[in-house]
Protein backbone atom coordinates (compact mmCIF):
# COMPACT_ATOMS: atom_id res chain seq x y z
CA UNK A 1 0.00 0.00 0.00
CA UNK A 2 1.81 2.90 -1.01
CA UNK A 3 1.33 6.73 -0.77
CA UNK A 4 -0.69 6.81 -3.93
CA UNK A 5 -3.42 4.62 -2.42
CA UNK A 6 -4.48 6.58 0.25
CA UNK A 7 -4.17 10.44 -1.97
CA UNK A 8 -7.11 11.12 -1.23
CA UNK A 9 -8.39 13.56 -3.32
CA UNK A 10 -9.75 17.42 -2.56
CA UNK A 11 -12.96 16.87 -1.68
CA UNK A 12 -14.01 13.75 -0.22
CA UNK A 13 -16.93 11.58 -0.24
CA UNK A 14 -18.47 11.12 3.31
CA UNK A 15 -21.84 9.50 5.02
CA UNK A 16 -23.17 10.47 7.61
CA UNK A 17 -26.45 9.53 9.22
CA UNK A 18 -27.80 12.40 11.12
CA UNK A 19 -30.59 12.13 13.77
CA UNK A 20 -31.70 9.16 11.56
CA UNK A 21 -31.45 10.10 8.66
CA UNK A 22 -28.71 9.24 5.85
CA UNK A 23 -26.37 11.94 4.22
CA UNK A 24 -23.40 11.96 1.43
CA UNK A 25 -21.73 14.72 1.46
CA UNK A 26 -18.96 15.65 -0.93
CA UNK A 27 -16.41 17.76 1.66
CA UNK A 28 -13.04 19.41 1.81
CA UNK A 29 -10.92 17.59 4.55
CA UNK A 30 -10.47 20.75 6.52
CA UNK A 31 -14.23 20.95 7.13
CA UNK A 32 -15.45 20.77 10.60
CA UNK A 33 -18.14 18.69 11.79
CA UNK A 34 -19.85 21.80 13.09
CA UNK A 35 -18.97 23.48 9.58
CA UNK A 36 -20.96 20.51 7.76
CA UNK A 37 -24.03 20.27 9.76
CA UNK A 38 -24.89 24.04 9.69
CA UNK A 39 -23.49 24.77 6.33
CA UNK A 40 -24.00 21.85 4.62
CA UNK A 41 -27.23 20.16 6.14
CA UNK A 42 -28.83 24.09 7.35
CA UNK A 43 -28.83 22.12 10.78
CA UNK A 44 -28.34 25.31 13.02
CA UNK A 45 -29.29 24.06 15.87
CA UNK A 46 -26.04 23.23 16.74
CA UNK A 47 -23.74 26.67 17.37
CA UNK A 48 -20.50 28.04 16.99
CA UNK A 49 -19.54 29.60 20.26
CA UNK A 50 -15.98 30.01 20.69
CA UNK A 51 -15.08 27.58 18.14
CA UNK A 52 -11.95 26.36 20.32
CA UNK A 53 -13.54 23.48 22.23
CA UNK A 54 -13.87 25.77 24.98
CA UNK A 55 -17.79 26.78 24.96
CA UNK A 56 -19.23 23.56 24.58
CA UNK A 57 -21.90 25.51 22.68
CA UNK A 58 -20.97 23.02 19.41
CA UNK A 59 -21.70 19.32 21.72
CA UNK A 60 -23.58 17.15 19.34
CA UNK A 61 -23.52 12.99 20.37
CA UNK A 62 -21.30 11.12 17.88
CA UNK A 63 -22.18 7.42 17.84
CA UNK A 64 -23.93 7.92 21.36
CA UNK A 65 -20.79 9.92 22.77
CA UNK A 66 -21.09 13.72 23.36
CA UNK A 67 -17.79 15.47 21.87
CA UNK A 68 -16.89 18.81 20.78
CA UNK A 69 -18.04 19.21 16.69
CA UNK A 70 -15.69 22.45 16.13
CA UNK A 71 -12.97 20.51 17.01
CA UNK A 72 -13.76 17.56 14.79
CA UNK A 73 -13.42 16.96 11.47
CA UNK A 74 -16.13 15.86 9.16
CA UNK A 75 -13.93 13.22 7.12
CA UNK A 76 -13.02 11.59 10.74
CA UNK A 77 -16.63 10.97 11.05
CA UNK A 78 -17.20 8.91 8.13
CA UNK A 79 -20.16 6.48 8.63
CA UNK A 80 -20.65 8.01 12.32
CA UNK A 81 -23.82 8.61 13.53
CA UNK A 82 -25.11 12.13 14.61
CA UNK A 83 -27.50 13.43 16.98
CA UNK A 84 -28.22 17.11 17.07
CA UNK A 85 -30.68 18.95 19.42
CA UNK A 86 -32.56 18.80 16.38
CA UNK A 87 -33.32 15.12 16.57
CA UNK A 88 -33.67 14.92 20.60
CA UNK A 89 -37.59 15.17 20.27
CA UNK A 90 -39.38 12.24 19.15
CA UNK A 91 -43.18 12.35 17.48
CA UNK A 92 -43.94 15.92 18.51
CA UNK A 93 -43.08 15.19 22.24
CA UNK A 94 -40.00 16.96 23.83
CA UNK A 95 -36.91 15.22 24.88
CA UNK A 96 -36.86 14.82 28.77
CA UNK A 97 -34.08 17.42 29.08
CA UNK A 98 -36.07 19.98 26.42
CA UNK A 99 -39.44 19.81 28.97
CA UNK A 100 -36.54 19.77 32.02
CA UNK A 101 -34.57 23.26 30.69
CA UNK A 102 -38.34 24.55 30.06
CA UNK A 103 -39.93 23.77 33.25
CA UNK A 104 -36.67 25.13 35.04
CA UNK A 105 -36.35 28.14 32.62
CA UNK A 106 -32.85 27.28 32.51
CA UNK A 107 -31.79 29.87 30.12
CA UNK A 108 -31.77 33.51 29.26
CA UNK A 109 -30.44 34.32 25.91
CA UNK A 110 -30.30 30.60 24.75
CA UNK A 111 -27.53 30.39 22.71
CA UNK A 112 -25.89 27.51 24.98
CA UNK A 113 -28.94 25.55 25.24
CA UNK A 114 -28.63 23.42 22.33
CA UNK A 115 -25.03 23.08 23.50
CA UNK A 116 -26.16 21.92 27.26
CA UNK A 117 -29.04 20.06 26.17
CA UNK A 118 -26.35 17.64 24.13
CA UNK A 119 -24.47 17.60 26.46
CA UNK A 120 -26.50 16.96 29.45
CA UNK A 121 -27.78 13.63 26.67
CA UNK A 122 -24.03 12.59 26.78
CA UNK A 123 -23.98 12.95 30.63
CA UNK A 124 -27.28 11.06 31.37
CA UNK A 125 -25.86 8.21 29.01
CA UNK A 126 -22.66 7.77 30.80
CA UNK A 127 -24.27 7.49 34.00
CA UNK A 128 -21.39 9.22 36.09
CA UNK A 129 -23.61 11.62 37.81
CA UNK A 130 -24.99 11.16 40.87
CA UNK A 131 -25.20 14.57 42.93
CA UNK A 132 -25.20 18.23 42.03
CA UNK A 133 -21.31 18.37 42.34
CA UNK A 134 -20.99 15.74 39.93
CA UNK A 135 -23.21 17.18 37.31
CA UNK A 136 -21.06 20.04 37.68
CA UNK A 137 -18.39 18.97 37.12
CA UNK A 138 -19.07 16.90 34.26
CA UNK A 139 -20.93 20.05 32.56
CA UNK A 140 -18.05 22.16 32.72
CA UNK A 141 -17.34 21.60 29.57
CA UNK A 142 -20.59 23.92 29.01
CA UNK A 143 -20.19 27.39 29.71
CA UNK A 144 -23.19 29.72 29.88
CA UNK A 145 -22.57 33.08 29.89
CA UNK A 146 -26.06 34.78 31.24
CA UNK A 147 -25.61 32.49 34.47
CA UNK A 148 -28.18 30.22 33.87
CA UNK A 149 -26.31 27.11 35.71
CA UNK A 150 -28.33 26.63 38.88
CA UNK A 151 -31.28 26.23 36.85
CA UNK A 152 -29.32 24.26 34.50
CA UNK A 153 -28.08 21.71 37.25
CA UNK A 154 -31.81 21.58 38.18
CA UNK A 155 -33.20 20.93 34.86
CA UNK A 156 -30.63 17.79 34.79
CA UNK A 157 -32.04 16.66 38.33
CA UNK A 158 -35.40 16.14 37.05
CA UNK A 159 -34.27 14.68 34.02
CA UNK A 160 -32.70 12.14 35.78
CA UNK A 161 -35.76 11.41 37.71
CA UNK A 162 -34.18 13.42 41.00
CA UNK A 163 -36.69 15.70 42.65
CA UNK B 1 -6.87 26.59 8.81
CA UNK B 2 -4.44 25.70 6.06
CA UNK B 3 -5.05 23.28 3.37
CA UNK B 4 -4.12 20.23 3.43
CA UNK B 5 -4.03 16.61 2.50
CA UNK B 6 -6.10 13.94 4.15
CA UNK B 7 -5.11 10.03 4.46
CA UNK B 8 -6.66 7.44 6.45
CA UNK B 9 -3.99 4.76 7.23
CA UNK B 10 -4.90 1.02 7.33
CA UNK B 11 -2.62 -0.22 10.28
CA UNK B 12 0.49 0.97 12.09
CA UNK B 13 2.83 0.01 9.26
CA UNK B 14 0.93 2.19 6.85
CA UNK B 15 1.29 4.88 9.41
CA UNK B 16 4.49 5.29 9.68
CA UNK B 17 4.92 4.81 5.78
CA UNK B 18 2.71 7.62 5.24
CA UNK B 19 4.58 9.55 7.52
CA UNK B 20 8.19 8.83 6.10
CA UNK B 21 6.48 10.44 2.78
CA UNK B 22 5.54 13.80 3.50
CA UNK B 23 7.97 15.86 6.01
CA UNK B 24 4.87 17.94 6.37
CA UNK B 25 2.56 15.38 7.72
CA UNK B 26 1.03 14.97 11.07
CA UNK B 27 -0.93 11.86 12.82
CA UNK B 28 -4.06 13.14 13.75
CA UNK B 29 -6.26 10.89 16.47
CA UNK B 30 -8.52 12.86 19.18
CA UNK B 31 -7.39 16.34 17.28
CA UNK B 32 -8.50 18.16 20.31
CA UNK B 33 -4.77 20.03 20.66
CA UNK B 34 -3.86 19.83 16.66
CA UNK B 35 -7.59 21.33 14.96
CA UNK B 36 -7.40 24.00 17.79
CA UNK B 37 -3.51 24.77 16.52
CA UNK B 38 -4.20 24.50 12.94
CA UNK B 39 -6.90 27.20 13.49
CA UNK B 40 -4.42 29.11 15.29
CA UNK B 41 -2.15 28.92 12.19
CA UNK B 42 0.54 27.34 14.73
CA UNK B 43 0.65 24.26 13.10
CA UNK B 44 0.56 24.20 9.26
CA UNK B 45 0.24 20.42 7.80
CA UNK B 46 0.95 19.64 4.78
CA UNK B 47 -1.08 16.60 5.47
CA UNK B 48 -3.16 14.85 8.04
CA UNK B 49 -2.73 11.43 8.41
CA UNK B 50 -5.77 9.83 10.67
CA UNK B 51 -5.04 7.18 12.68
CA UNK B 52 -7.98 7.16 14.25
CA UNK B 53 -8.94 3.73 12.83
CA UNK B 54 -6.07 1.71 13.76
CA UNK B 55 -6.82 -1.24 15.92
CA UNK B 56 -5.33 0.82 19.38
CA UNK B 57 -7.47 0.65 21.88
CA UNK B 58 -7.65 -1.97 23.90
CA UNK B 59 -6.60 -2.01 27.40
CA UNK B 60 -4.83 -5.52 28.23
CA UNK B 61 -3.06 -7.04 31.23
CA UNK B 62 0.03 -8.69 30.61
CA UNK B 63 2.06 -11.73 31.90
CA UNK B 64 4.20 -10.04 34.30
CA UNK B 65 1.04 -8.30 35.86
CA UNK B 66 1.83 -5.01 33.68
CA UNK B 67 -1.23 -3.02 32.18
CA UNK B 68 -0.76 -2.33 28.55
CA UNK B 69 -3.09 0.69 27.00
CA UNK B 70 -3.53 0.51 23.35
CA UNK B 71 -2.81 4.23 22.29
CA UNK B 72 -6.05 5.42 20.78
CA UNK B 73 -7.99 4.62 24.05
CA UNK B 74 -9.85 7.87 24.52
CA UNK B 75 -9.25 9.81 27.93
CA UNK B 76 -12.31 8.65 29.55
CA UNK B 77 -12.74 5.17 28.35
CA UNK B 78 -9.37 4.66 30.25
CA UNK B 79 -10.59 6.83 33.30
CA UNK B 80 -13.28 5.08 33.56
CA UNK B 81 -11.89 1.43 32.88
CA UNK B 82 -12.69 -0.95 35.52
CA UNK B 83 -8.69 -1.86 35.85
CA UNK B 84 -7.50 2.07 36.07
CA UNK B 85 -10.13 2.77 38.68
CA UNK B 86 -8.89 -0.28 40.98
CA UNK B 87 -5.56 -0.75 40.35
CA UNK B 88 -4.79 2.45 39.12
CA UNK B 89 -7.26 5.19 40.52
CA UNK B 90 -4.23 8.12 40.77
CA UNK B 91 -4.30 8.01 36.78
CA UNK B 92 -7.96 7.86 36.59
CA UNK B 93 -8.27 11.07 39.01
CA UNK B 94 -5.34 12.47 37.16
CA UNK B 95 -7.29 12.10 33.78
CA UNK B 96 -10.98 13.37 35.37
CA UNK B 97 -9.18 16.46 36.45
CA UNK B 98 -8.27 17.58 32.71
CA UNK B 99 -10.09 18.94 30.21
CA UNK B 100 -13.99 18.40 29.94
CA UNK B 101 -16.35 15.78 29.62
CA UNK B 102 -16.71 16.39 25.90
CA UNK B 103 -12.75 16.38 25.29
CA UNK B 104 -11.62 13.39 27.01
CA UNK B 105 -14.32 11.21 25.19
CA UNK B 106 -12.75 12.76 21.47
CA UNK B 107 -8.62 12.64 23.51
CA UNK B 108 -6.28 9.85 22.83
CA UNK B 109 -3.89 8.60 25.30
CA UNK B 110 -1.26 9.01 22.67
CA UNK B 111 -1.92 12.14 21.69
CA UNK B 112 -2.83 13.61 25.28
CA UNK B 113 1.12 12.79 25.84
CA UNK B 114 1.52 15.01 22.32
CA UNK B 115 -0.62 17.94 23.20
CA UNK B 116 1.64 21.01 22.93
CA UNK B 117 1.99 24.29 25.69
CA UNK B 118 -0.61 26.44 26.32
CA UNK B 119 1.95 29.53 26.30
CA UNK B 120 -0.47 32.26 25.47
CA UNK B 121 3.03 33.30 23.07
CA UNK B 122 3.38 29.93 21.78
CA UNK B 123 -0.27 30.71 20.54
CA UNK B 124 -0.23 34.17 19.62
CA UNK B 125 1.81 34.19 15.88
CA UNK B 126 2.22 37.74 16.23
CA UNK B 127 4.69 37.50 18.81
CA UNK B 128 8.60 35.64 19.06
CA UNK B 129 8.53 32.05 20.14
CA UNK B 130 11.42 30.10 20.13
CA UNK B 131 8.95 27.18 20.46
CA UNK B 132 7.21 28.11 17.82
CA UNK B 133 9.53 29.58 15.56
CA UNK B 134 13.09 28.68 16.86
CA UNK B 135 15.70 31.63 17.25
CA UNK B 136 13.14 34.28 17.41
CA UNK B 137 13.08 34.70 21.47
CA UNK B 138 10.94 33.91 24.35
CA UNK B 139 8.19 36.16 24.86
CA UNK B 140 7.30 34.92 28.08
CA UNK B 141 10.70 35.74 29.46
CA UNK B 142 10.41 38.86 30.38
CA UNK B 143 6.21 38.90 29.56
CA UNK B 144 3.21 37.84 31.17
CA UNK B 145 4.34 34.55 32.42
CA UNK B 146 2.52 33.56 35.74
CA UNK B 147 1.10 30.37 34.42
CA UNK B 148 5.40 29.42 33.38
CA UNK B 149 7.63 27.06 34.65
CA UNK B 150 9.70 27.63 37.52
CA UNK B 151 11.91 24.38 37.33
CA UNK B 152 14.28 23.25 34.73
CA UNK B 153 13.32 25.98 32.87
CA UNK B 154 15.82 27.69 30.09
CA UNK B 155 16.60 31.71 28.66
CA UNK B 156 15.19 30.13 25.40
CA UNK B 157 11.47 29.03 27.15
CA UNK B 158 9.64 28.76 30.17
CA UNK B 159 6.50 27.12 28.75
CA UNK B 160 4.91 24.19 31.01
CA UNK B 161 3.38 20.86 29.89
CA UNK B 162 -0.43 20.92 30.24
CA UNK B 163 -1.05 17.17 30.56
CA UNK B 164 -3.04 16.30 33.85
CA UNK B 165 -2.13 12.76 32.73
CA UNK B 166 1.46 12.82 32.28
CA UNK B 167 2.03 13.78 35.71
CA UNK B 168 0.45 10.43 37.10
CA UNK B 169 1.85 8.40 34.68
CA UNK B 170 5.46 10.03 35.57
CA UNK B 171 4.41 8.94 38.99
CA UNK B 172 3.48 5.39 38.21
CA UNK B 173 6.50 4.46 36.19
CA UNK B 174 4.66 4.42 33.33
CA UNK B 175 6.55 3.14 29.92
CA UNK B 176 5.53 4.95 26.40
CA UNK B 177 5.70 2.44 23.60
CA UNK B 178 7.01 3.63 20.09
CA UNK B 179 6.86 2.15 16.99
CA UNK B 180 9.32 3.43 13.81
CA UNK B 181 10.38 2.77 10.10
CA UNK B 182 12.78 0.33 11.66
CA UNK B 183 12.07 -1.17 14.85
CA UNK B 184 9.95 -0.75 17.62
CA UNK B 185 11.33 0.68 21.48
CA UNK B 186 10.09 1.45 24.75
CA UNK B 187 10.72 5.06 26.54
CA UNK B 188 10.25 5.78 29.63
CA UNK B 189 7.53 8.36 30.72
CA UNK B 190 10.18 10.25 32.52
CA UNK B 191 12.23 10.65 29.68
CA UNK B 192 9.44 10.94 26.89
CA UNK B 193 9.03 14.65 27.44
CA UNK B 194 12.51 16.89 27.66
CA UNK B 195 13.10 20.04 29.20
CA UNK B 196 13.50 23.09 26.71
CA UNK B 197 17.03 23.73 26.87
CA UNK B 198 18.17 25.49 23.62
CA UNK B 199 15.45 23.38 21.66
CA UNK B 200 12.35 23.93 22.98
CA UNK B 201 10.89 23.47 19.91
CA UNK B 202 11.41 20.10 20.55
CA UNK B 203 8.98 18.72 22.92
CA UNK B 204 9.41 15.01 23.18
CA UNK B 205 12.58 12.29 22.31
CA UNK B 206 9.79 10.46 20.21
CA UNK B 207 11.64 10.24 16.87
CA UNK B 208 11.20 11.50 13.65
CA UNK B 209 8.92 9.27 11.90
CA UNK B 210 7.75 7.10 14.67
CA UNK B 211 4.33 6.70 16.48
CA UNK B 212 2.96 6.05 20.01
CA UNK B 213 1.32 2.26 19.77
CA UNK B 214 0.95 1.99 24.01
CA UNK B 215 1.43 2.93 27.37
CA UNK B 216 2.26 0.21 29.89
CA UNK B 217 1.80 0.76 33.97
CA UNK B 218 3.73 -1.49 36.08
CA UNK B 219 2.37 -3.90 38.63
CA UNK B 220 2.48 -1.32 41.53
CA UNK B 221 -0.25 1.08 41.54
CA UNK B 222 0.01 2.16 44.83
CA UNK B 223 -4.21 1.78 44.59
CA UNK B 224 -4.40 2.39 48.66
CA UNK B 225 -2.29 5.50 49.42
CA UNK B 226 -2.72 8.21 46.50
CA UNK B 227 -4.06 11.73 45.67
CA UNK B 228 -3.92 13.50 43.14
CA UNK B 229 -4.40 17.47 43.95
CA UNK B 230 -4.97 20.07 41.35
CA UNK B 231 -4.58 23.76 41.80
CA UNK B 232 -5.93 25.98 38.91
CA UNK B 233 -7.83 29.66 38.60
CA UNK B 234 -11.32 27.79 38.38
CA UNK B 235 -12.53 25.27 40.05
CA UNK B 236 -13.18 22.59 37.04
CA UNK B 237 -11.91 22.66 32.88
CA UNK B 238 -8.74 25.03 33.17
CA UNK B 239 -5.02 24.26 33.51
CA UNK B 240 -2.88 23.26 36.50
CA UNK B 241 -0.88 26.52 38.23
CA UNK B 242 0.52 23.86 40.04
CA UNK B 243 -0.22 19.96 40.66
CA UNK B 244 0.64 17.08 42.34
CA UNK B 245 0.16 13.33 42.15
CA UNK B 246 1.47 11.61 44.92
CA UNK B 247 1.45 7.49 46.14
CA UNK B 248 2.72 6.52 48.75
CA UNK B 249 3.48 2.32 50.04
CA UNK B 250 2.98 2.64 54.05
CA UNK B 251 3.89 -0.05 56.63
CA UNK B 252 1.77 1.35 59.85
CA UNK B 253 2.76 4.91 59.52
CA UNK B 254 6.53 4.53 58.03
CA UNK B 255 6.85 5.27 54.40
CA UNK B 256 8.59 2.36 52.29
CA UNK B 257 7.60 3.60 49.15
CA UNK B 258 7.39 7.20 47.68
CA UNK B 259 6.46 8.90 44.70
CA UNK B 260 5.54 12.62 44.23
CA UNK B 261 5.19 14.27 40.22
CA UNK B 262 4.62 17.45 39.83
CA UNK B 263 2.60 19.52 36.49
CA UNK B 264 1.98 22.86 35.59
CA UNK B 265 5.94 23.70 37.50
CA UNK B 266 7.86 22.17 34.12
CA UNK B 267 8.17 21.49 30.44
CA UNK B 268 7.53 18.44 31.79
CA UNK B 269 6.48 15.96 34.37
CA UNK B 270 8.85 16.88 37.22
CA UNK B 271 10.08 14.24 39.84
CA UNK B 272 13.13 13.99 42.46
CA UNK B 273 14.35 10.69 42.94
CA UNK B 274 16.21 12.48 45.81
CA UNK B 275 13.18 13.43 47.21
CA UNK B 276 11.23 10.29 47.06
CA UNK B 277 14.81 8.66 48.52
CA UNK B 278 14.19 10.96 51.55
CA UNK B 279 10.47 10.12 52.22
CA UNK B 280 12.00 5.81 52.06
CA UNK B 281 12.16 4.70 55.81
CA UNK B 282 10.55 8.00 57.36
CA UNK B 283 7.45 8.67 59.19
CA UNK B 284 4.36 10.07 57.58
CA UNK B 285 4.27 13.20 59.16
CA UNK B 286 4.14 16.65 57.90
CA UNK B 287 7.50 17.52 58.53
CA UNK B 288 8.76 14.94 56.45
CA UNK B 289 6.42 16.06 53.50
CA UNK B 290 7.72 19.54 54.32
CA UNK B 291 11.32 18.20 53.74
CA UNK B 292 10.55 16.07 50.27
CA UNK B 293 8.68 19.54 49.05
CA UNK B 294 12.10 21.81 49.44
CA UNK B 295 14.19 18.79 47.84
CA UNK B 296 11.64 18.76 45.18
CA UNK B 297 11.73 22.47 44.53
CA UNK B 298 15.09 22.71 44.78
CA UNK B 299 16.61 25.49 41.96
CA UNK B 300 13.05 26.07 41.62
CA UNK B 301 13.80 29.90 39.75
CA UNK B 302 10.36 32.52 39.81
CA UNK B 303 10.07 35.63 37.05
CA UNK B 304 8.35 38.44 37.27
CA UNK B 305 4.52 36.92 37.55
CA UNK B 306 5.04 33.44 38.57
CA UNK B 307 6.70 33.39 41.67
CA UNK B 308 3.44 32.83 44.09
CA UNK B 309 4.09 29.13 42.05
CA UNK B 310 6.83 28.12 44.26
CA UNK B 311 4.75 27.99 48.30
CA UNK B 312 1.93 27.41 45.99
CA UNK B 313 3.65 23.80 45.25
CA UNK B 314 5.57 23.45 48.28
CA UNK B 315 1.78 23.32 50.21
CA UNK B 316 0.46 21.25 47.73
CA UNK B 317 2.60 18.82 47.96
CA UNK B 318 2.52 18.52 52.12
CA UNK B 319 -1.28 18.89 51.20
CA UNK B 320 -1.37 15.73 48.51
CA UNK B 321 1.21 13.45 50.70
CA UNK B 322 -0.86 14.07 53.58
CA UNK B 323 -4.37 13.16 51.37
CA UNK B 324 -2.27 10.45 50.14
CA UNK B 325 -0.72 9.32 53.92
CA UNK B 326 -5.00 9.26 54.83
CA UNK B 327 -6.13 7.52 52.31
CA UNK B 328 -8.15 10.39 51.68
CA UNK B 329 -7.61 11.44 47.87
CA UNK B 330 -8.82 14.56 46.48
CA UNK B 331 -12.13 14.37 44.74
CA UNK B 332 -12.16 15.54 41.11
CA UNK B 333 -15.82 16.22 41.92
CA UNK B 334 -15.95 17.28 45.24
CA UNK B 335 -14.18 20.38 45.30
CA UNK B 336 -13.23 20.78 48.86
CA UNK B 337 -9.54 20.04 49.62
CA UNK B 338 -9.00 17.44 52.63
Amino acid sequence: MGDLTHQIPERIPIHLVVNGVSHTLDLVPWTTLLDALRDHLTLTGTKKGCDHGQCGACTVLVDGRRINSCMTLAVMKDGAEITTIEGLAKDGALHSLQQAFIDHDAFQCGYCTPGQICSAAGLLAEGRAKDTDEIRELMSGNLCRCGAYPNIVAAIQQAMGQP
Amino acid sequence: MNNFQYARATDVADAIRLLAADPGAKLIAGGTNLIDLMKENVERPSRLIDISRLPLRKVEETPDGSLRIGALVPNSDLAYHPLIEQRYPLLASAILAGASAQLRNMASVGGNLMQRTRCAYFYDTATPCNKRHPGSGCSAVDGLNRNHAILGTSASCIATNPSDMSVALAALDARVHVAGPSSERTIALTDFHRLPGDKPHVDTNLGTGEIITAIELPPLGFAQNYSYLKIRDRMSYAFALVSVAAALELEGNAISGARVALGGVAHKPWRSLEAEAALRGQAATPDHFSHAAELLLQGATARSHNGFKVELARRAIVRTLTQAANATPQSQAHKKIA
